[in-house]
């Protein structure tokens, strides 16, 4: 079977940058914690490739700490949404029409009132801002999201023969699902994990910007973006570098979710011009 | 209609009453005592109490819930600890900004969108579609503060068309803020723009594949009367929910933009309650937000039942 394209250049983009988040444990060119003054707001140069911040350091490798940063709060966050999403979404499904499903969809409904942002005002004002209440905040805006697609797969599948006749055999809704309906909507849920997975980053990087998310030292893509506003008029590599991450990132992750889709759902490619 | 409008009110009813206890629970568990925790660790005894007394903290849990709701309904918000000054008329004060400033992103991102995606459907697989898609994935992946900041240092810095950042108010001429509002809502209107387009693209495509679209063109239409004359119209009712849906984006995507261009909006109204503990400005503030979040989408939900019969029994 052919990849789609889409597939191949969002899997290169993406694979960059979590090679460079999985280096930075290993190896950056300089340490993004120490402080070398008279070394600050460098250009781009053989010697600093991305140049260097008011601090003296240097962006390439405060990039690849960021990349860190951003992937594992996005992971966590995505992981939140499905280990909490998805079971809600099979319950629901499992037991449509019932009072059951009627909470848990409405439930749902709630969490889509609060955006992630908002999630995260409510959380940092109680709690002080953090990378971890980032993910909390991200991976509560998860949880519908993932039992939505959960239970609106799951209900199609409920109707099948093959679903009545593992009913007929005796298995209980809790079997069905896991052994039979979670299988079959598991290529739905990687295309919103992918998807999702984008969103986080974005959504890390809006908290990080305006102080709810990593603090520092951690070096993180949006973190990074809010110290470089004050000085974008004389040093504007400081703003651009961070920016092209975040975008590139994020294209990657949505290009992979596009082919992803392509590949596992012949129906849409069959549809697709 | 009648009955589906009356069981979407009663939704939207228990939602707003679901939301409040979240925000007011969300508050409530706070360590400690909530006074001397907005006056930070070294606050005298006194002053904790006079605190305590002006927040309305005595009382069980559930008058306090009630009293704050209650509140919310005839206006009082409380009063802010840290500007002293009620927080309605904060929130008021505040709200002129925040508000234009996303129905202006609003009306951009839907300008630009829905040309964008029927030039896009019209030229299906052309060059010109090719790259409209391109564009908009682009846009989609770009975070809007950053495109804000781009937006200053060209717009701004460069070429000097724009001023980088704060507000004149509206007395100072409808122009003028206008002006100011100008790149924060071209930064917001971007990557919900790209949605939108897409949207409206795959949307038009879906009903030019409808059979009646085929009679119209057997009947002689050209592909352009068929699409102003039919397809739009329909392909226009997926499109109307996104826009709806995208305004809770555009709300909260207001906060962030107006950090970048020092807006004094919602968004810094909210930041500056959460670095001076002011709780109960951010209270209300978070509560405003989720109030409009769920307005709009009952009105989306009545406007699109409205348009789509079907909708009214389905649910």
């Amino acid at each position: 079977m052919r990849l789609p394209r889409t597939l191949i250049l969002g899997s290169v983009l993406f694979a960059i940058f979590l090679f460079a988040a999985l280096m930075s444990f290993l190896w950056t060119p300089f340490d993004v914690e120490t402080l070398a003054i008279a070394k600050k707001l460098k250009t781009p140069s053989p010697e600093f490739w991305f140049g260097t911040d008011h601090f003296g350091r240097d962006i390439f490798s405060m990039i690849m700490v960021g990349a860190r940063t951003s992937i594992a709060v996005a992971v966590v966050a995505v992981g939140i949404g499905i280990l909490l999403g998805v079971p809600l979404g099979l319950w629901a499904a499992a037991n449509h029409g019932g009072w059951l499903d009627e909470v848990i969809m409405r439930g749902n409904d709630l969490v889509f009132a609060f955006p992630s942002l908002v999630i995260a005002i409510l959380i940092t004002a109680v709690f002080g801002p953090s990378a971890l209440n980032a993910i909390i905040a991200i991976g509560i805006f998860n949880i519908p999201v993932f039992a939505r697609v959960a239970r609106g797969g799951a209900l199609s599948l409920w109707t099948l023969e093959y679903i009545l006749s593992a009913r007929v055999a005796g298995k209980n809704k809790l079997r069905i699902s896991v052994e039979h309906i979670l299988p079959n909507i598991a290529n739905l849920l990687i295309v919103q994990g992918t998807i999702q997975f984008s969103v986080g980053i974005l959504a890390e990087a809006a908290l990080s910007y305006v102080g709810l998310g990593a603090q520092p030292p951690t070096p993180s893509w949006g973190r990074m973006l809010a110290d470089s506003q004050t000085m974008i008029s004389f040093a504007p590599h400081l703003a651009l570098f961070p920016g092209f991450a975040i975008v590139l990132t994020v294209l990657g992750l949505n290009l992979m979710g596009d082919g992803l889709r392509d590949l596992l759902d012949p129906r849409i490619r069959r549809d697709r011009g | 209609m009648l009955r589906f409008a009356a069981k979407r009110f009663l939704s939207l009813a228990l939602s707003m009453i679901a939301a409040s206890i979240v925000i007011f629970a969300v508050i409530e568990v706070i360590p400690g005592d909530p006074a001397s925790f907005m006056l930070g660790l070294n606050a005298q005894p006194d002053t904790v109490l006079a605190l305590r007394e002006q927040l309305g903290l005595e009382g069980s849990v559930v008058s306090r819930y009630f009293n704050w709701v209650g509140g919310m309904l005839t206006g009082d918000f409380g009063t802010s600890y840290t500007y002293r000054v009620p927080v309605s008329e904060l929130v008021l004060a505040r709200l002129w900004i925040s508000l234009p400033l996303a129905l202006y992103a609003l009306v951009l991102s839907t300008l630009i969108a829905i040309p964008v995606g029927m030039i896009a459907a019209a030229r299906r697989g052309k060059a010109s579609d090719i790259s409209i898609m391109g564009v908009t994935q682009l846009g989609i992946a770009v975070p809007n503060f950053w495109f804000a900041m781009l937006l200053v240092l060209i717009f701004a810095i460069k070429l000097r068309w724009f001023s980088a950042g704060g507000f004149p108010g509206w007395d100072q001429g409808i122009f003028g803020a206008l002006k100011s509002l100008t790149l924060p809502a071209i930064a917001l209107a971007l990557p919900q723009a790209s949605i939108l387009a897409r949207v409206m693209r795959s949307s038009l495509l879906e009903t030019l594949g409808q059979d009646y679209i085929r009679t119209a063109r057997a009947k002689g239409l050209s592909q352009r009367q068929a699409i102003w004359h039919h397809a739009l119209r329909n392909a226009l009712i997926p499109v109307l929910t996104i826009i709806g849906m995208q305004f809770s984006f555009l709300i909260a995507g207001a906060i962030i933009i107006e950090n970048v261009f020092f807006l004094p909006g919602l968004g810094r109204l909210i930041f500056q309650g959460i670095t001076q503990r002011d709780l109960i400005v951010v209270e209300s503030v978070v509560m405003l937000l989720v109030f409009a979040v769920i307005t709009v989408t009952f009105l989306v939900d009545l406007a699109y039942a409205a348009v789509d019969p079907r909708l009214r029994h389905s649910t």
